[in-house]
């Protein structure tokens, strides 16, 4: 693997060594810049993922403990992982995982890239679309969840007002429905999202080089081969960039899910991370929260790794 | 050189600085609590005034976040880096919790100058006694057994006070037949197990319950009278709006207050919210006991827990102790909370009928040895068992758990995960 030499030549501590103490100290100053937060993020981050994943080998409570005691905080999640009926906790939170991450990824790239394609048409009003559009994503996802909230409560939001216009037959309960909950977390983290989605594919489209359009044109391409063949292929960075944003996301709605559901009926809308904060910090069961912790990171690097690295190596080819 | 010395003297004044800062926290009480509601923070104030009077400064170690859960994280967090507060509101096992990991403070002198031992019920001296010290001051007694009915529609539909679990259904029956909401449920998982703790209680009287939810004991847990309680849980619930899902307490109070439902099963907490919205007992609502569960009390209480301090604080926690546990304050403090006072010989004078009767039940459930912890709100078990118990109860009631049966399966391994 070749990697791009980007160095520059007189920057090497070789050839420095004859230039005076002001440009060495210039040198040097982004590395200084640079090296307490280098530290701060070796320790807040990989220093208490190596501290969370011991912990989740003690029999950890209240407190952290640092006698080691086995897996046994692993071999309950392993068993709870294959107890659907009636489902635990942890089964609820991964089932729920693979559909909200699925669903929300999903929807926002599809979403994302297809109001970028129309809002790209050269229509009229688009300064004014596009923020209406965006923001959404400036708002926290406590007020998403609290608006939507409100909105979805058969008792006083959508279902109410429509009864209230006199179509007294329609229903929608699927907040307070413990089978369909998960799924009013998917719209709401599909509205607020899908906007931001929608401006990285827009610039992403912005920057498309106009001539090679125009040569497919001349070619007699139709507008659905020139999407499906040029435009969408050339748009692979950001489908990169948009799903990690996208799938980090989906991993750490917590507030989300508590401002919309708080939990939803029976704790049927608990995602990983609620899992892991109730039985870290409510139920004093710090063991059993930090491996669901290394599970969920475990998870995800075997999602992103790979999919990283191919989309790496490819551009370094 | 000279750059040496004058960060060294920068830090010795740092130094001198930080000293003076700790001299002046001897004069001061820091208190973590969540009461921020504007009742509850009157009623502090009481207490603030009375420590302020014998020269003690009120200081409030702030807690972002209404809910006790965000104040239990961060006492966790300062206790983990060592800075302890003077006390800090806590609840049941976490009291013991704490006073197991060896950061509690001992009042045992104070208590008994002031008598504790004799005026505080048995029950709760097991959360506020650890290792035969006493580690923290209990501020009142919540009890949760309790029934709140709105008078007007109860005449409405021509109910009297339920007697049994029967007549409760049938009186239920009534008010779903004159159009009301029978029953204001939040559908939180506390919610839930707080209406079933009385729900055991009745069904199985109190030898029961104790055996089951403060024994744990696998026999009780297992036992037909348990799951004859999930079915009764499950004909009560059926009188529920279907709108109950997620909703907090205070709007299920709410509901019976304006009279669109007739009763709730919620701790005496509610009885603040009637206070505050101006309404008395016995004209404009009902407080009963659960039906089949009177003379017993099933409790929460909540408690000053007593960090261990640096003796020259140690004068600031005793006069908070001393004046939390003194009879004005217990009984200033409970007349607004709607709880009744931790000791046995305050006078109810200054109670309304409810916190009167409170009182007096309280008293003889202590004599007759029928005073309870509720698992739901943390008193029967660790707050692991507790959380696995409601789990159970919250799937039950939103149908996760299918029948009485499976519930008591799930019960027993759950609480067994727990332990």
């Amino acid at each position: 693997m070749s990697t791009v030499a980007t160095t520059d030549p007189v920057l090497t501590p070789g050839q420095a060594s004859g230039i005076s103490l002001r440009s060495r100290l210039q040198d040097a100053l982004p590395k200084i810049v640079l090296a307490p937060s280098f530290v701060i993020t070796l320790i807040f981050v990989y220093g208490f993922i190596v501290w969370t994943a011991y912990l989740s080998f003690t029999n950890s409570k209240t407190f952290p403990s640092y006698q080691l005691t086995g897996a046994r905080a692993y071999q309950r999640l392993w068993r709870w992982t294959f107890e659907s009926d009636p489902p635990s906790s942890w089964y609820t939170s991964i089932t729920n995982m693979a559909i909200f991450g699925f669903l929300y990824v999903g929807i926002c790239l599809a979403l994302g890239l297809l109001l970028a394609i129309l809002l790209d048409q050269k229509i009229r009003g688009e300064g004014l679309l596009r923020p209406i559009f965006l923001y959404p994503m400036a708002l926290s996802f406590i007020v998403t969840g609290v608006a939507w909230k409100w909105f979805l409560d058969p008792g006083l939001g959508l279902e109410q007002t429509l009864h209230h216009f006199g179509w007294t037959s329609f229903h929608f309960d699927w907040i307070k429905n413990k089978d369909f909950v998960i799924y009013t977390v998917v719209i709401a983290g599909v509205w607020q999202a899908s906007g931001f989605v929608m401006a990285m594919f827009l610039a992403g489209l912005r920057g498309i080089d106009g001539e090679i359009m125009k040569a497919a044109q001349i070619d007699g391409a139709s507008p659905l081969q020139l999407y499906r063949r040029i435009v969408i292929p050339l748009l692979r960075p950001i489908f990169l960039s948009a799903f990690i944003v996208l799938a980090h996301m989906a991993i750490k709605s917590y507030d989300l899910v508590v401002a919309l559901t708080s939990g939803g009926p029976g704790g049927s809308a608990w995602l990983p991370s609620n899992f892991m904060y109730e039985y870290t910090f409510k139920r004093n069961e710090m063991a059993v929260g930090s491996a669901s912790a290394i599970i969920m990171l475990m998870t995800i690097s075997a999602i992103i790794v790979p999919y990283l690295y191919s989309e790496l190596k490819e551009k370094a080819r | 050189m000279r750059k040496f010395l004058s960060s060294a003297a920068i830090a010795v004044v740092m130094l001198a600085g930080v000293g003076a800062a700790e001299a002046a926290d001897v004069k001061e009480v820091q208190m973590l609590h969540w009461w921020t509601s504007g009742g509850e923070a009157a009623a502090l104030n009481v207490l603030k005034e009375d420590l302020s009077k014998e020269g003690f400064a009120w200081k409030d170690v702030p807690v972002a976040g209404g809910g006790g859960d965000a104040a239990m994280t961060a006492l966790k967090a300062m206790v983990a880096a060592g800075t302890y507060p003077t006390a800090s509101q806590m609840l049941g096992y976490t009291v013991l919790d704490y006073a197991e990991a060896g950061v509690m403070g001992d009042l045992t002198e104070t208590a008994k100058k002031e008598g504790w031992d004799k005026s505080v019920p048995a029950a709760l001296q097991k959360f506020s006694v650890y290792d035969g010290k006493w580690v923290a001051a209990p501020v009142n007694v919540h009890s949760v057994n309790w029934l709140w009915i709105n008078k007007a529609v109860m005449d409405k539909i021509g109910g009297s006070e339920p007697k049994t679990f029967d007549d409760l259904i049938a009186l239920l029956d009534k008010a779903k037949a004159a159009g009301v909401i029978p029953l204001a449920l939040g559908g939180q998982n506390w919610q839930e197990a707080t209406m079933f703790d009385s729900i055991v209680l009745s069904t199985g009287g109190p030898e029961f319950y104790k055996k089951a939810f403060n024994d744990l004991d696998e026999e009780a847990l297992k036992s037909e009278t348990m799951k004859k309680s999930f079915d009764n849980l499950a004909k009560i619930v059926k009188y529920v709006d279907p709108n109950f899902s997620g909703r907090d307490w205070n709007l299920a109070t709410a509901m019976v207050i304006k009279g669109d439902a007739l009763v709730q099963v919620m701790g005496d907490w509610a009885k603040g919210e009637f206070v505050a919205a101006k309404k008395t007992p016995d004209t404009d609502f009902l407080c009963y006991r659960f039906p089949g569960t009177d003379g017993s009390v099933i409790y929460n209480s909540d408690m000053f827990g007593m960090f261990n301090v640096p003796d020259d604080r140690k004068a600031a926690q005793v006069a908070l102790a001393t004046a939390t546990l003194s009879k004005s304050f217990q009984s200033a403090f409970n007349v607004v909370k709607g709880s009744v006072p931790a000791r046995t010989d305050v006078p109810d004078t200054d109670f309304d009928a409810c916190g009167k009767k409170g009182i007096a039940d309280l008293k003889a459930a202590n004599e007759g040895g029928t005073l309870f912890g509720s698992l739901a709100q943390g008193y029967g078990a660790p707050p692991a068992i507790a959380n696995a118990y409601k789990d159970v109860v919250s799937k039950f009631v939103h149908g996760q758990i299918k029948s009485s049966d499976e519930a008591v399966t799930q019960l027993v391994q759950a609480i067994d995960d727990a332990r």
